[in-house]
């Protein structure tokens, strides 16, 4: 008998194969979920033919009438044939978000430009204190105080985003109005400086596990060639790791973008087409969030908001594909000299 | 082990049966409240029955009626057309309408507003499409007019739309809020603030009397005023079913219709479709 030939043992076969399956289930709930997201949008690419105004419908009634009459109390705008209810590629590139009337217009511009807003103001506030913090608590804070600060600051990524929009739209708002004296209590500004608290740990951990990766022989060839702490760090180990710091920046983004509790929260939801940080704004994200739960299933308005779902789940996805395979792979390369 | 198969049967037994006397409702967030507490008395009253309520919405609890997963669905907006159309093709019924409550909306100031006390339902409809944009264009101090609203799907944002604005877009700069709640909120922490909704829920801000139109006397959204239909912005609850309803449901529905199922609607905070004898 021979020795070396691997006996078939079933059992272990079965547990082999099963413990593969568990590993390609997640990626098959991602494609999953982008299917049925998608399948729910698809309405909108293919117009149906306008069916002809039926004759009014009514419900029947149950229980006395009440006593009391309330004026006009029947719903004028949606029993009309709404004759425009269309979701073309004009109406979705529009400057107008106003989803429910006699003609619905679903212009996803003021939308979008809200979601960049907040999440540009987010990352300009979170990125430089994160990646400070980073490179702090990575290259010169004593081990105590690091100790201290890494959990910490990874504390803050477990704390639910509705705490943090709560915070913002309860605490935040107000002092920052005071401060700055803007009109709209709640605008994109304070929408992007809570959505910075929430950006911070994810760019503070991936920027200092870049930190981290890079060789220790890099700064001590440094220091031994007689350059002082800062510029070994600023000049040998950040450099060496900006693909990381990207990553993290474009992860920071990919959080900040599909974001939604804090923004409904915080940012006032009001589709204005407006590059002042200090009016309100309306996310795809928050959109989302507030329309879904009361809105008429199957109507061009629900196969909108799912358009705009697949839209952030393709955004989302390129920018966190990006910063995975791309720049890690190129840190990766660049650490093993290739 | 006998034993425990036989205890695992009865449970399952008991399981069914007890599922069989539950009635569902689902549906809106703003009649949830009511659902919960006519639920919590007419099960005291009743231990055999259990009701079962969420919230999730009035669009999402009229679609749970149209795939048939709950039996009563609240909604704080009128059916559409669309709606009874799929109710129709699936169950060949028009749905049966029942209205359980009426709701005064009102229109609500910061305290610190104390020049504006009043205001005609044109002037809100100025305001809130954008026509009006400064407090001394109705009478208050120079300065601008900040809107909060409801989400544009709530029913409370429809009855605004259709019978204020008349049809009228709201103004693109109207902050909407997730919940009344939300709106009196920011609305107490605002003073330029304007906001609408239930008139149950005003705490902490000012109600605004409306009128009709200018000649006409200014009502502040009180009972008295609701239930003669003086105060003009007010609007009815529904409660939907598929077919009329029957047994249990029927039980329930014509106990929430009593004069005892009426009652809760006042302490709750909305107002009774009639005078309650």
């Amino acid at each position: 008998m021979n020795l070396l030939q691997k006996k078939f043992r079933p059992v272990e076969f079965i547990i082999e194969q099963l413990i593969k399956s568990v590993s390609f289930v997640s990626f098959a709930v991602i494609i999953l979920i982008f299917l049925f997201v998608f399948r729910e949008a698809l309405p909108i690419f293919s117009q149906k033919e306008k069916t002809v105004p039926k004759e009014e419908l009514q419900t029947g009634s149950y229980g006395e009438e009440p006593t009391i009459d309330l004026q006009n109390q029947t719903s004028n705008l949606d029993n009309q044939s709404k004759n425009k209810d269309e979701a073309t590629i004009k109406n979705l590139l529009g400057n107008e978000w106003q989803p429910v009337g006699l003609e619905p217009k679903y212009g996803l511009r003021p939308l979008f430009l809200g979601s960049l807003k907040v999440t540009f103001i987010a990352l300009i506030i979170g990125a430089p204190l994160a990646i400070l913090a980073a490179i702090f608590s990575s290259l010169f804070a004593p081990k105590k105080i690091k100790e201290f600060i890494k959990p910490s600051i990874e504390l803050l990524s477990s704390f639910p985003s509705v705490v943090i929009g709560f915070f913002a739209l309860v605490t935040l708002a107000t002092f920052l109005q005071n401060i700055f004296g803007y009109t709209f209590r709640l605008n994109a500004f304070v929408g992007g400086i809570a959505m910075a608290i929430a950006i911070i740990p994810i760019i503070y951990t991936i920027t200092e596990d870049a930190l981290n990766a890079v060789p220790k022989y890099y700064s001590e060839a440094s220091l031994a060639l007689g350059a002082s702490k800062w510029q070994t760090a600023l000049f040998v180990v950040v450099p060496a790791a900006t693909p990381g710091i990207f990553a993290a920046l474009l992860l920071g983004f990919g959080r900040a973008f599909g974001e939604t509790m804090i923004v409904l929260m915080a940012t006032g939801n009001a589709a204005l087409n407006s590059l002042n940080i200090f009016d309100p704004v309306r996310t795809l994200s928050a959109t989302i969030g507030a329309e879904m739960a009361e809105v008429v299933f199957g109507d061009v308005h629900y196969s909108v908001l799912f358009f705009i779902g697949s839209l952030l789940f393709i955004i989302t996805f390129i920018i966190n594909a990006i910063a995975e395979f791309y720049v890690r792979a190129k840190l990766m390369k660049r650490f093993r000299g290739e | 082990m006998k034993k425990i198969i036989l205890v695992i049967l009865v449970i399952l037994t008991f399981g069914f049966i007890y599922q069989g006397k539950t009635i569902t409702i689902k549906g809106s967030d703003t009649i949830v409240i009511l659902a919960q507490r006519w639920a919590e008395i007419f099960m005291k009253e009743n231990p055999d029955i259990k009701v079962q309520v969420t919230g999730g919405g009035s669009g999402t609890g009229i679609a749970a009626l149209i795939n048939g997963t709950t039996d009563i669905c609240n909604s704080s907006r009128p059916i559409k057309q669309s709606e009874i159309e799929k109710l129709k093709a699936k169950y060949n019924s028009n749905g049966i309408e029942i209205k359980i409550a009426i709701d005064g909306l009102s229109v609500y100031t910061n305290n610190a507003n104390k020049k504006v006390n009043e205001l005609t339902l044109e002037q809100v409809r100025k305001i809130y499409t954008g026509e009006i944009t400064n407090w001394k264009e109705v009478g208050g101090d120079n300065a601008k007019i900040i809107l909060y609203g409801r989400e544009n799907n709530s029913g409370t944002y429809v009855y605004f739309k259709e019978h204020v604005l008349e049809n009228k877009d709201f103004s693109p700069a109207m902050q909407s809020m997730p919940g009344t709640a939300a709106v009196i909120n920011a609305i107490a922490k605002d003073k330029n603030a304007i906001g609408f909704g239930g008139a149950a829920y005003a705490k902490g801000v000012k109600d605004i009397a409306i009128k009709k139109d200018k000649n006409s006397k200014a009502y502040l959204p009180l009972k008295k005023y609701i239930l003669t239909g003086e105060y003009p912005i007010s609007r009815f609850l529904y409660m939907y079913t598929v077919k009329k309803p029957e047994g249990n449901v029927k039980k329930f529905i014509d106990w929430a219709l009593s004069n005892e199922g009426q009652k809760i609607v006042e302490e709750i905070g909305y107002f009774p479709i009639r005078k309650i004898k």
